[in-house]
């Protein structure tokens, strides 16, 4: 039985520190390009204060349909970025996750991948959730390779959903079973 | 101009009404068939003031418009539609229900559709529409196509239902397809006061 669900080896899970996290994350918020990766609503730069009024809102939901981390480096306890599950649906085991690597000379050392495999056991093995589904965009060709490498397939199409830089892009959305994660980490 | 806009050829599109349209609803989310075609959240009786709350709390925002279905022949409040609006305003979600079970299968549900389409294409300016309809809903699923609707994915295994998994069937129009199935002509005078709404704004599959 694995006992560790928090701590991955080069990563942890843990909880939002308003003193600690507030001025990280307010500061990804100011990168156009992470915030185009991440979400097709329109960017929006937010300062600390937003940031803590937002988790805030989230803790009010937290613990119901709604579990969400941060993500933090072993080495130093610096904040790499966050993970949700979101509109969990408990009574046919589906959620919906987003994640994100705040800098970029955080992204391709494999801390997204190790907190992916973490978010999965964290949803199929602590959760008991039935699939995960995740979203991205026709333009963010890095999350699609990320999702098809840890095992989701391509499940929607929805065609020209969002607008960026003078033209239309799809909405694609992936889901993977917890049988397809057991069957592979076998 | 066509400023028919809430007006199809069975139904028209109003305000929902908290008062009266409540009692109504009520009746409806007893039925527990509808209810799962509905929605699929857990299903448990709603009260009359429930169902007011939820009419009273949606439904006055821009970006969430909702409209009470009824009969054109004889004001019959049968269902509800409404759209939400993601906040680029590219695309629209779109839900419907048919409560009044009399009303199923004929046709009510395709027509409200076509007027809400409309709305989205004509009012809204919103460049697409999309829907999510479970698998087991296939009287619905054959609306939607009727009305020009595309499959554009499948979110597999997503529902527990009556001891077994369905899946969650996504379905899109984008303004071109609806352009490109509704006979509308491009340009309108003064003179045509003998429009036929049908053909106007109004969707027709190529062909019918």
């Amino acid at each position: 039985m694995i006992l560790q669900l928090f701590e991955g080896e080069k990563i942890r899970f843990a909880a939002f520190d308003a003193d600690k996290d507030a001025e990280a994350l307010s500061k990804w918020t100011h990168d156009p390009e992470y915030m185009r990766l991440l979400s097709p609503d329109p960017a929006r730069p937010l300062a600390p204060f937003h940031i803590k009024k937002r988790f805030e809102e989230m803790e009010k939901e937290a613990g119901r349909d709604f579990y969400y981390f941060v993500i933090r480096a072993r080495e130093d306890d610096r904040a790499l970025g966050f993970t949700h599950l979101r509109w969990i649906e408990w009574n046919h085991g589906n959620a919906h996750f987003d994640m994100g690597i705040g800098s970029a000379s955080d992204r391709g050392k494999g801390y997204g991948s190790e907190a992916l495999q973490m978010l999965f056991r964290y949803a199929f093995e602590e959760l008991n959730l039935y699939r995960l589904t995740g979203h991205t965009m026709e333009y963010n060709t890095g999350a699609q390779k990320f999702l098809l490498k840890h095992g989701f397939q391509l499940e929607v199409r929805r065609r020209e959903a969002l607008q960026r830089e003078g033209r239309y892009w799809d909405g694609l959305t992936y889901g993977i079973l917890a049988d397809e994660w057991a069957n592979a980490n076998r | 101009m066509d400023n028919r806009l809430f007006t199809g050829e069975l139904t028209k599109l109003t305000a929902c009404n908290p008062e009266s349209d409540a009692k109504i609803m009520e009746v409806w989310h007893r039925d527990t068939e509808f209810f799962r075609l509905a929605y699929g959240r857990i299903a448990q009786p709603w009260s009359v003031e429930h169902i007011k709350k939820r009419i009273e709390n949606h439904g006055g925002e821009v970006n969430e418009p909702v409209f009470a279905i009824r009969t054109l022949a004889d004001d019959k409040l049968i269902g509800q539609i409404g759209l939400w609006i993601e906040p680029s305003q590219v695309e629209g979600f779109v839900w419907i229900l048919i409560g009044e079970r009399d009303y199923w299968g004929r046709g009510f549900g395709t027509d409200a559709m076509r007027v809400l389409l409309r709305y989205a294409f004509r009012e809204l300016n919103l460049h697409r529409v999309v829907l999510r309809v479970f698998a087991f809903n296939t009287r619905a699923i054959r609306s939607y196509e009727k009305v020009g609707y595309v499959h554009e994915g499948r979110v597999r295994n997503a529902l527990n239902r009556m001891g077994q998994r369905w899946d969650e069937v996504w379905m899109g129009i984008t303004r071109s397809d609806w352009e490109r199935q509704s006979a509308a002509p491009k340009n309108r005078g003064e003179n045509n006061d003998e429009y036929d709404n049908r053909s106007a704004g109004y969707i027709k599959p190529v062909g019918a």
